[in-house]
């Protein structure tokens, strides 16, 4: 894409985006939704499969109890209405993926609906962030289609055969709809990061978007600001992470309006995101919408949430990330920065929270968490917070140390690698090492005094006005004590002396 | 899906009304079936007659009564999620007309309409 130019963006101005997202999430169900099947990923193709899935003349789909409770469960989560009667519909289409030729869907009855997610957009540069509500339209179950390998070539249009896999047949998603209440490629990325991150608290889906465990397709159009209609909508497809949902609107919104600046018009069709082009290329043209023909499925019941059953599942919903994100900063104190990455995964932000409330102040922890604890987990791959062999118990511990005076920040840091591989109590092991912080005026002089003996070179610059140099001295008398002098201290002293 | 689609179900909305031959076309194409144009014109007449006779239903006032999705009254039927793995794999993959190894292999796929 070409660098915007003035002209460019006085253009781009004039227009606005608005973008729906259509999200399917893999419930993490141990089993198909309406068949015992495993759903676990990455198998042998077709060991997956039974005669439901497949749609073989006889059978009788019965929903899995867990694709209703996580449906629900989701829904409440994304502040919607449950529907009190729901029911499935077939949806009809013919492709090989779809080994019934229907796909059992939800149609006119979702099992959920009229919701919303709030999502924050933190700005680098000032350190703030905003908050926006997305409306969700629509919660619904479905089941997913099977795979197809094309033969012969690598893309559809060049083969002589296709391959079918219908291990992922059958597996159980939901569809979540939002209204088109998006405008930019940032606010679409951080709408699907939100959905993501309610799900995985939820722990109803994984949210793995390499393995497709998380989708998003794109409904986009722009408009001149201030207009009412609609522009013609595109869907984009095939986006596999955030970032290329947020670069592929953006090369979208650019692509349309030079379009209808060069006088021509957009069609409604569906594109694919090409990820090593980084743009977006027309698939299919939509003409008018596709005649699904929906009609109730009638091999399954309807389904009744009575209100007893919903609001029990809603006693077992987690604290979501939007109230953590707002206790954080409200009640706690914390940046907007520092609450987004303590709250983006749900066991970080419960390790955070037992050790605030091992009595360890929230900035401080948060510190650690966010530095020295993280770092430790990025280097050991596939490590995760709850495997942390110290526990915020002992986190909070080492803390108030600190926090204390007890012992210095440098020797918490040096206790820290120990207390990631064995745990143990910090206090314990700085009564074993004799690591206490050394806060004795007279101790400390005496280290100074011989550092200064021992450096005279060095006293010379000082005294010859590099005053530089102070922080040289420092730094060699909490060498001197083992790192356990009082730095303040220290430095409060070293001045002192060198200034007697 | 579409939201912007309209959300009545084909089925209350378009049996209903009088088929045209282009009608029979459209829907014989979504099923799939290949007519001749003969067939067309046919199937659009005896489809009327079904039709027709079916609008009778149509002198009933219906205005207060829920739409049946169901004739058998029963809900919530579900099952608990435990996984079984179903023992006739080989059935399965040879009651297909094509299989290659693990794969079933279906014919080369050609752009819908």
């Amino acid at each position: 894409m070409t660098a915007a130019t003035p002209a460019r963006t006085a253009i781009a101005s004039q227009y606005e985006a608005v973008i729906g997202l259509e999200t399917h999430c893999q419930l993490s169900t141990n089993t198909k939704i309406f068949s015992d099947s495993s759903t676990v990923f990455g198998a042998q193709p077709n060991t997956h499969i039974d005669p439901i899935c497949m749609g073989l003349p006889g059978v009788l789909p019965v929903l899995n109890e867990k694709v209703l409770e996580y449906a629900v469960k989701a829904g409440l989560a994304l502040n919607c209405a449950i529907a009190p009667y729901s029911k499935f519909d077939r949806k009809q289409y013919f492709y090989p993926d779809l080994p019934k030729n229907y796909q059992i869907s939800q149609f006119d009855l979702p099992i959920a609906e009229h919701g919303w997610v709030e999502i924050e957009i933190y700005d680098k540069k000032s350190g703030t962030s905003s908050r926006k509500k997305i409306g969700v339209t629509r919660l619904h179950m479905e089941e997913d289609a099977g795979k197809l390998v094309h033969g012969g070539s690598d893309q559809l249009a060049g083969s002589t055969y296709s391959l079918v896999d219908y291990n992922r047949a059958g597996v159980p998603l939901i569809e979540i709809v939002s209204e088109p209440d998006i405008r930019t490629g940032q606010e679409a990325a951080e709408y699907a990061q939100e959905i993501r991150r309610i799900v995985r608290y939820l722990g109803v889906c994984d949210g793995n978007m390499q393995e497709g465990s998380l989708r998003c397709d794109v409904n986009i159009s722009v408009r001149k600001v201030g207009t009412d209609r609609f522009g013609t909508k595109v869907e984009i497809k095939n986006m596999n992470s955030f970032n290329a949902i947020q670069r592929a609107i953006e090369y979208e919104i650019e692509r349309q309006i030079t379009e209808i600046e060069a006088g021509g018009t957009i069609i409604q069709e569906t594109r694919l995101w090409d990820e090593g082009a980084q743009l977006t290329r027309s698939m299919r043209i939509k003409e008018g919408a596709s005649d699904y023909r929906y009609f109730p499925e009638p091999d399954l019941g309807p389904i009744e949430v009575s209100e007893a059953r919903r609001e029990s599942w809603k006693r077992e919903l987690p604290e979501l990330p939007i109230l953590k994100r707002h206790r954080y900063q409200d009640d706690l104190g914390l940046s907007p920065y520092d609450t987004k990455v303590l709250t983006d995964d749900r066991a970080i932000a419960e390790y955070f929270e037992a050790t605030i409330a091992s009595g360890a102040p929230a900035k401080q922890s948060s510190n650690w968490i966010m530095g020295d604890i993280s770092a430790y987990l990025n280097a050991n791959n596939g490590m995760t917070i709850v495997d942390l062999k110290i526990k915020p118990i002992e986190l909070a511990e080492l803390v108030n140390l600190i926090e204390s005076g007890t012992i210095s920040n440098k020797i918490g840091k040096d206790l820290l690698p120990e207390l990631l591989e064995n745990g143990g109590s910090p206090k314990a092991i700085v009564a074993k090492k004799g690591l206490l912080q050394i806060s004795d005026p007279a101790v400390i002089s005496a280290a100074i005094d011989e550092v200064i003996v021992a450096f005279p070179n060095e006293l010379e610059q000082y005294k010859s006005g590099k005053t530089k140099m102070l922080g040289f001295f420092v730094g060699q008398v909490l060498k001197k004590t083992g790192g356990k002098a009082d730095p303040k201290l220290t430095n409060q002293l070293v001045a002192e002396k060198l200034n007697a | 899906m579409d939201i912007s689609q309209n959300y009545t179900p084909f089925f209350y909305t378009e049996l209903f009304m009088s088929l045209d031959r282009a009608e029979v076309h459209k829907v014989a194409n979504l099923a799939r079936l290949a007519l001749t144009p003969e067939e067309e014109e046919q199937f659009a007449g005896q489809l009327n007659g079904i039709l027709d006779y079916i609008e009778q239903l149509n002198e009933l006032d219906v205005s207060n009564v829920e739409p049946t999705t169901r004739a058998i009254d029963v809900s919530n039927v579900t099952r608990v999620d435990e996984m079984k793995v179903y023992d006739n794999r080989e059935g399965l993959m040879n009651s297909a007309p094509d299989r290659d190894e693990n794969f079933f292999k279906v014919p080369k796929i050609i752009a819908g309409d």
